[in-house]
């Protein structure tokens, strides 16, 4: 069972009612399974705030609930988090957050443990998928128990593998009785007295940590003790089987003390074996015990059993090699997709582009080249306001913001308000495409269709982009490159906030009507070129004449306004 | 003793169905089976990878360089760029399709020549047809991820026709069984 999918299992099993939360690689799985369960409701929110919010109110409410995000997704949530924790739950509540060392599908590779100590939430991290079934259990008992949220902490590589579990029945504990209690107004002196229970409730989970069976010794040779947790304890038994002693933490905040200099007592040599940052190793060296760990292994990217064989002075397998240089295969965006036409156009105009997080920071990849920068979600719109104010009219004429419908409402809303509100003449692009395209065809508030695919409340874009302030506001077809580029000229030019709707949606979504593939005239074909600039993976050339993917092709017809000699024309 | 396959190729070409049913296979035989595959990023058409282990007690969920006994590869490129994982002697089933990648297509690199004959002299082990045109003849090119299958149940005796049978009928949707019985019987026959 993949590891998400057994998160989702082991909330079903725990009688978890209510699960909010944004979609994010490689954490996007854990709600979809969940809402493949009838008892529970599911539903994906705006964005991982919303989504915290709403699984804690549910929480408050009396049934147990959850919520799931990637690892920057917790920093949307952070707000929340940090005062959850001192509120505390009423029934059992759980968020879930993966982290991805080495980047698969992150603008970062933070490391989520931070999160726990500073919040100071429990965190329960699995090493493989039977874990992630039994710890999210698990972890409902804890947040009941101790009063407290808990984070259980998925990375990609247990999120995204598939291992062996066993499963259970679901039982449902009764919906706790919702008291007033004024307590739990965080103010003042309520917000005093919840530190110190914070405080009170750390010291107890310490305790628990000592003893409970989340964190495991197992004894081997004792000339080397290896404390790790997550999938660096499947790396470290795949090196060395039970050759060595392995001190496995599953509950990674608060981190035990006396089971830790126990451990490190009974072997010669102790070394922390973590991923990304020396969270373990620093609370090592905090209880006086002498340890190796990001002196002799890297604190970037993501480990493996050749790392882990590298750095203790292993033997590394022999490997085969051919000379040849193999040329990399970067991602792209598909044949057809409706971003293409518009960043074919803002590289031809030489635009600086502010773009965001999505399928479309393809535009950034050659050929097309059209992105100068991204951070993180929305910030296309609040950076490009900045960049202008910065650069005045010489921005305001060359610079756009590109955005998703997703991910403009996620945090999107915001940054175009304050270009209105504190009018800078910027120009956002609104690439909507009716769906959550790089996640996997997630549905959002723009869709009018909710989780389940069942019909929702809808988003109106234009008349939102109204509200806000901004008087021009244009729908473009990106298929359609000239009215792209008459629009584009005319709102850079103008001297007001501006927003351009360019509304397409994926082809990749079930239903999208393609046209046929086309039959490129070799006869008209020289062998110029021009079609390979918008970089579609369905067209090449071979021997000095363009060939036509009928695979891949959906006929857009973008192509053809490239060609001069009509060797695209359908 | 764990065995190592990977299953390598474009993101769109079925690679995490293949992984599926393959998992599936090596389940019922009572191993202890891990399956890790990446999403995401990696499936707009760039190069991806799945990593099935198997054995009596398996831990690590990914697969090192020098340690496959197989490499199952739907796309030439694809089998050379993974070639490093293979152990010397191991075995490489590669279809023998080319697509180019960006930067060939944009002229940035070039497509090496004579891949399967280097990979030999690597010391690889490899079986190189093209699964896809048998994949066309038994009824659509989508079914090369169970032409390739199909071939590597050639490797795998112990494995018998009937567990195949039943893990095709598993995972498959039933309106493309057909296609893919006759795609696996394709892959073994040919």
């Amino acid at each position: 069972m993949l590891g998400n999918k057994a998160v989702a299992r082991g909330m079903y099993e725990a009688g978890c009612r209510v699960v909010s939360s944004y979609p994010g690689t490689p954490s996007t799985e854990i709600t979809e399974e969940a809402a493949l369960y009838d008892e529970i409701y599911c539903e994906w929110a705006p964005n991982e705030k919303v989504a915290l919010e709403v699984a804690h109110g549910a929480s408050l409410g009396g049934v147990r609930s959850a919520c799931a995000m990637k690892h920057v997704g917790l920093n949307v949530a952070a707000d929340p988090l940090f005062t959850v924790s001192y509120q505390g739950v009423n029934a059992g509540f759980l968020i879930c957050v993966a982290d991805d060392p080495g980047m698969h599908s992150s603008q970062n590779e933070q490391d989520s443990r931070h999160y726990a100590r500073a919040a100071k939430v429990p965190m329960l991290e699995p090493s493989d998928s039977e874990e992630a079934l039994l710890f999210t259990k698990r972890a409902f008992e804890i947040s009941e128990r101790f009063n407290t949220p808990v984070l259980l902490k998925m990375c990609t590589r247990v999120s995204h593998s598939q291992s062996v579990v066993e499963t259970g029945e679901r039982i449902v504990p009764p919906q706790v009785p919702y008291v007033k209690d004024p307590a739990k107004v965080m103010m003042t002196v309520n917000s005093r007295n919840a530190h110190v229970r914070v405080e009170e409730r750390t010291r107890e989970l310490i305790a628990y940590g000592e003893s409970c069976d989340l964190n495991r010794v197992e004894m081997g040779d004792t000339s080397l003790g290896i404390i790790t947790s997550s999938t660096s304890y499947q790396y470290a038994k795949e090196v060395f089987g039970e050759e060595v002693s392995v001190l496995k933490l599953g509950l990674t905040y608060p981190l035990p003390e006396k089971l830790i200099i126990d451990f490190a007592s009974k072997v010669e040599r102790v070394v922390v074996l973590e991923e990304l940052d020396p969270i373990l190793e620093d609370h090592c060296r905090r209880l006086g015990i002498k340890v190796s760990g990001k002196d002799i292994f890297p604190i970037c990217g993501e480990f493996s059993q050749n790392l882990v064989r590298e750095c203790l002075g292993k033997e590394i397998p022999e490997t085969l090699r051919i000379q040849d240089a193999i040329p990399g295969r970067p991602p792209v965006m598909c044949a057809g997709c409706p971003h293409r036409g518009i960043f074919y156009v803002l590289h031809k105009k030489d635009c600086m582009v502010y773009g965001d997080i999505g399928c479309y920071t393809l535009g950034a990849l050659s050929p097309l080249n059209a992105m100068d920068l991204n951070v993180c979600m929305g910030a296309s719109c609040s950076g490009l306001h900045g960049f202008n104010k910065a650069l005045g009219a010489e921005g305001e004429r060359k610079s756009v913001g590109v955005i998703g419908d997703s991910t403009f409402i996620h945090s999107g809303i915001t940054g175009i308000t304050d270009i209105a509100y504190n009018m800078s003449n910027s120009t956002v692009i609104i690439l909507d495409n009716s769906i959550t395209g790089m996640t996997g065809h997630q549905q959002n508030p723009t869709t009018g269709k909710n989780l389940r695919g069942e019909p929702a409340g809808k988003v109106d874009l234009e008349a939102l982009c109204r509200a806000l302030g901004f008087d021009r506001v244009r729908v473009v077809d990106p298929y359609d490159l000239e009215q792209v580029e008459t629009a584009l000229e005319e709102e850079l030019a103008a001297e007001a906030p501006s927003i351009i709707i360019s509304r397409r949606p994926c082809v990749m979504i079930k239903g999208t009507v393609h046209g046929e593939p086309l039959k490129p005239k070799e006869d008209k074909c020289v062998g110029c070129k021009a079609c390979m600039k918008i970089g579609c993976p369905a067209i090449s050339v071979k021997d000095g004449k363009v060939k036509i993917d009928t695979t891949l092709c959906i006929g857009c017809k973008v192509c053809t306004r490239m060609c001069k000699f009509g060797a695209l024309q359908a | 003793m764990t065995k190592n396959i990977m299953i390598v190729g474009v993101g769109g070409q079925g690679t995490l169905l293949a992984s599926k049913l393959l998992g599936y296979v090596l389940l019922g035989q009572g191993y202890d089976v891990k399956v890790s595959e990446v999403h995401g990023m990696s499936q707009r058409g760039g190069s991806v990878v799945t990593y099935v282990r198997y054995g009596e007690k398996v831990y690590s969920p990914v697969i090192d360089r020098g340690e496959a006994d197989m490499i199952i590869s739907f796309e030439k490129l694809e089998a050379a760029r993974w070639l490093e994982y293979l152990k010397p002697g191991g075995l490489i089933i590669t279809n023998t399709q080319e697509m180019e990648p960006m930067p060939v297509v944009t002229g940035a690199a070039v497509y090496p020549e004579e891949l399967v004959e280097k990979m030999r002299a690597a010391g690889a082990r490899v079986d190189a047809e093209d699964f896809l045109a048998l994949a066309v003849q038994a009824g659509s090119p989508k079914a090369v991820n169970i032409v390739l299958l199909g071939r590597f149940s050639r490797y795998f005796p112990e494995i018998t026709e009937e567990d195949w049978q039943q893990a095709i009928t598993a995972v498959v949707p039933k309106k493309f069984l057909e296609l893919n019985r006759r795609a696996f019987a394709m892959g073994k026959g040919a």
